[in-house]
């Protein structure tokens, strides 16, 4: 039973298990905006995630659902095999920058391409957080990385990789957007959609994407609260937010 | 030069920088990720290339390209992403260019962990990519060993236009350890007649490629890898003795499982046991010579690995049946302690193995009932 | 003669800067040493821990099982080091940071109030030189003087200003500890077994935590 004055409760789709992330990590808002969607459409039950090789590698410790831990950046070819022998059941993969905008960039393009009925949570925090902050495709010009000590330097380094806008000039996508997660409305606007991406999948309309702009207190070494700033100041305006794919069927869609 | 405190991984990195590495190509992954962090600092800083890959198939590629102009070109990585490497590997190996790879080795297969091991052995050593070739593998010990091993890695290359990987484990490359530099050798580029640096005016043009259509083309080019292996087995073997003198059990292991089994032979030594070490520097070629005669003269061998018995094979080739060989192992990212090599050699030094009982067979038993 | 210290602690305590120190002195007096982490989850805010092993002949092992000497700078590092000490051994612990006393009576163990210390002194960041200042009284291969000058050699320029601060801290941790000998009695058991059953419990030594969250 909830209490009636309950503020915050743990949603139906998450284990008991606490999460291994540092404070103040982003990652866990959007596990938990995953988790609220699955349970709010009801298909806890019929989903199977896939992990990917990143901060959000344990995610399996966290859903309370099937799932699989792909090697690095393989998460949409798994998740591929999985949805073509499984067509009714919903499969998503969690990935981080570093896995799909890097070493995962082959897979994501073709499972995009051939427009496979999968949903992606791509989770853009500017660096590959797991192996100790070095430069990720994503990173910003300029900004100070491991392996990009005196900032990135787009002559040698390369420029970001917008990975929404890409995506979404690909004839399989069926929804792809960019949120950010560094405040309250932004993460509603987050969790709607997350669920877009999910009824894409469910209606059989392809490709799905949802990019969180995402924060990585820990290897940016900013506090929690400066490091969302940082999102707000420095993110969006590079990774501008907003719908870069959706079909008609789709935006029909009331939540 | 003075001796410094050096933590493995980036003495790897300056090691090779000062042997003249000119482009340093790579991916992030734990327990290396401090070789490509240093070089990401020190490589622009002398004017020299770095590039973090999109992955490591990027990376191996880059290095095949970089190794076709015939400059010292090198990329490191641990096992997941060396497994992705394998492709690359077997192209440059067909395509006789020289490369320098590290393997940081940790727990697998898959993800695994980030633990110390050595299970990539049979991948480096005996193959890993597809066809018939052979690359030379080193495998330090300490961080002075891995610093010199990675500046003749170099040259052992460029010497046999082969491919040359330092297999490591995760101790040693976040180890620190007292150790010198070499002298900073000048960048110097070889005025090979086989690389593809242009025409330039001088020459006709050449190609570099992994295809040989005709077989029979094929079968003379890999007579050619094999002709140069037979050349590097005769001269390139390297290995560590201690205690061997006067030895009746020998135990041979390398990298961090030999220098561990080294701590445990002198406790054996201080109660009165002969035993020896027997530590491979390289481990293909494999001092298999070396173990062949001492197989004519100690009692037994035992062979201590990080994992399940993959070098234990390659002694039991050398020794021929000619006396026990049996085996301890610790799997998945365990590092022995040495008191659990002691013991081994206390079994041992009461009673041995048959000469014809399975070693693996014998010890998973001794696992079972311990 | 060979010694193995583990200095274990929260990140951030200054455990592998501690252990640094010491292998510096160590090399720099002309013996064979070896320093290894405990590496991943560290960086994560969890608990450190590095293994100094010092010797006089080239060092096999870099890690050790159970150690002859250790420092625990933390409660949970503590409780994890003084079962698995050799018998005989000495635990330096920084009483600062521990809520209870020693369950073992077969080692020395050296309360040692690090914090309030090194607050004395003015930076209580220093609390690791403390506890490294202790330690000397029970590794006689090093003298304080050779850390003073390991951190004089090897110190970055920038932080050179602090060095008379680190002296101190080192200094009023030997002195402590000094006085604290006398105090504690120790019971030596000559077969350590006991303790090594203890320590089979463990799911592994400083390099296999059960999560490493940096695959
Ligand atoms: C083949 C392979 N290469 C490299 C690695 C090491 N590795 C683990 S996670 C990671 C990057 C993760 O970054 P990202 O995807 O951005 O996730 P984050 O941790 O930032 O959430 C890398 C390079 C690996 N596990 N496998
Ligand atoms: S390292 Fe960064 S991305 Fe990973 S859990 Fe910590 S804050 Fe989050
Ligand atoms: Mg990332």
């Amino acid at each position: 039973m909830i209490p009636e004055n309950a503020v915050c409760v743990r949603p139906e789709g998450f284990t008991e298990t606490p999460t291994h992330y540092c404070p103040g990590c982003t990652h866990g808002v959007a596990h938990r905006l995953v988790a609220e969607v699955l349970q709010e459409m009801n298909v806890l039950d019929k989903t199977i995630g896939v992990a990917p090789v990143g901060c959000s590698v344990f995610a399996y410790n966290y859903f309370d659902t099937d799932f699989v831990e792909a090697p690095h950046g393989r998460a949409p070819a798994m998740a591929t095999g999985i949805k073509r022998v499984l067509p009714d059941r919903i499969v998503f993969t969690y990935q981080g920058d570093g896995d799909l905008a890097s070493i995962g960039m082959g897979e994501i393009v073709h499972a995009a391409a051939r427009g496979e009925n999968l949903t992606v949570i791509f989770v853009n925090n500017a660096n590959f957080g797991m192996t100790g902050g070095q430069m990720a495709p994503t990173t910003l010009p300029g900004m100070k990385t491991t392996s990009s000590q005196n900032g990135r330097d787009v002559e040698t380094q390369g420029y970001p990789i917008k990975m929404a806008e890409m995506l979404a000039t690909l004839d399989g996508v069926g929804f792809c957007a960019r949120r950010s997660l560094h405040d309250a409305k932004n993460i509603r606007l987050a969790k709607k959609a997350i669920r877009l991406a999910f009824e894409t999948q469910a209606r059989g309309l392809g490709f799905a994407m949802v990019e969180l702009l995402s924060t990585c207190p820990t290897n940016w070494g900013m506090t929690p609260v400066n490091s969302l700033k940082f999102v707000e100041e420095h993110m969006v305006p590079a990774y501008p937010l907003g719908d870069y794919k959706i079909s008609e069927a789709i935006k029909q869609i009331k939540i | 030069m003075p001796k410094e405190l050096w933590k493995g991984n980036e003495a790897i990195a300056e090691a090779a920088v000062r042997a003249g590495l000119e482009a340093y190509f790579g991916y992030p992954i734990t327990p290396q990720t401090e070789i490509l962090e240093y070089l990401s600092r020190r490589m622009p800083e002398l004017g020299r290339a770095f590039v973090q890959a999109e992955s490591e198939l990027g990376a191996i590629n880059m290095v095949y390209g970089a190794a076709c102009t015939g400059v010292r070109v090198m990329s490191s990585s641990s096992s997941p992403g060396v497994s992705l490497m394998m492709e690359g590997i077997s192209y440059i190996a067909g395509t006789e260019v020289p490369a320098v790879l590290v393997n940081v080795m940790r727990g697998g297969p898959g993800l695994g962990n980030i633990a110390p091991a050595q299970a990539d052995y049979n991948q480096a050593v005996h193959g890993g990519g597809h066809g018939d070739y052979q690359p030379i593998v080193l495998a330090p010990a300490s961080v002075q060993e891995a610093i010199d091993l990675m500046v003749l890695s170099f040259d052992l290359a460029e010497k046999y236009r082969s491919v040359c990987m330092m297999i490591l484990d995760g101790c040693v490359g976040q180890m620190m350890e007292p150790a010198q530099m070499p002298e900073m050798r000048p960048v110097h580029r070889e005025n090979w007649d086989w690389a593809t640096n242009g025409k330039m005016g001088k020459r006709e043009r050449r190609i570099l490629s992994s295809i040989y259509i005709e077989p029979a083309e094929e079968e003379k080019m890999n007579l050619r890898l094999l002709n140069r292996w037979q050349t590097i087995q005769a001269n390139e073997v390297r290995y560590k003795e201690y205690f061997l003198d006067d030895a009746e059990i020998v135990i041979v292991g390398f990298g961090t499982a030999g220098r561990v089994a080294l701590s445990a032979v002198r406790e054996a030594r201080a109660e009165g046991i002969k035993v020896g070490l027997l530590r491979p520097v390289t481990v293909s070629p494999f001092p298999s010579e070396v173990i062949e005669q001492l197989a004519g003269r100690v009692d037994a061998f035992l062979v201590t690995e990080m994992n399940s018995g993959q070098m234990l094979e390659d002694v039991r080739l050398a020794v021929k049946g000619r006396v026990p060989v049996e085996f301890y192992g610790r799997l998945g990212g365990m590092v022995p302690f040495p008191d659990e090599i002691l013991n081994e050699i206390h079994r041992m030094a009461k009673s041995k193995m048959a000469v014809n009982a399975n070693p693996r067979d014998a010890w998973l038993a001794r696992m079972a009932t311990a | 003669m060979q010694k193995e210290i583990i200095i274990a602690g929260f990140g951030g305590q200054g455990v592998l800067f501690g252990g640094q120190v010491l292998a510096y002195a160590a090399m720099d007096t002309g013996k064979d040493v070896t320093w290894i982490p405990s590496y991943g989850p560290e960086m994560r805010g969890g608990t450190a821990n590095c293994t100094v092993v010092i010797a006089d002949h080239e060092i096999g092992s870099p890690l050790v099982k159970n150690p002859p000497l250790a420092i625990a700078l933390n409660l949970p590092s503590f409780d994890k080091y003084e079962p698995m000490l050799a018998s005989g051994g000495t635990l330096i612990v920084n009483q600062s940071m521990v809520d209870h006393s020693a369950q073992r009576s077969d080692i020395h163990t050296i309360f040692v109030p690090c914090n309030e210390i090194a607050e004395e002194i003015g930076d209580k960041k220093l609390m690791n030189m403390v506890a490294i200042g202790a330690m000397l009284t029970a590794l006689p291969e090093i003298k304080i003087e050779d850390v003073e000058k390991a951190l004089e050699a090897h110190l970055p320029a920038r932080h050179k200003h602090l060095l008379p601060k680190n002296y101190e801290a080192l200094k009023r941790g030997f002195e402590h500890a000094q006085k604290e000998w006398d105090k504690v009695p120790c019971e030596q058991v000559q077969n350590g077994t006991l303790f090594e059953e203890l320590c089979l419990n463990e799911p592994g030594h400083g390099l296999h935590s059960s999560l490493s969250p940096i695959l």
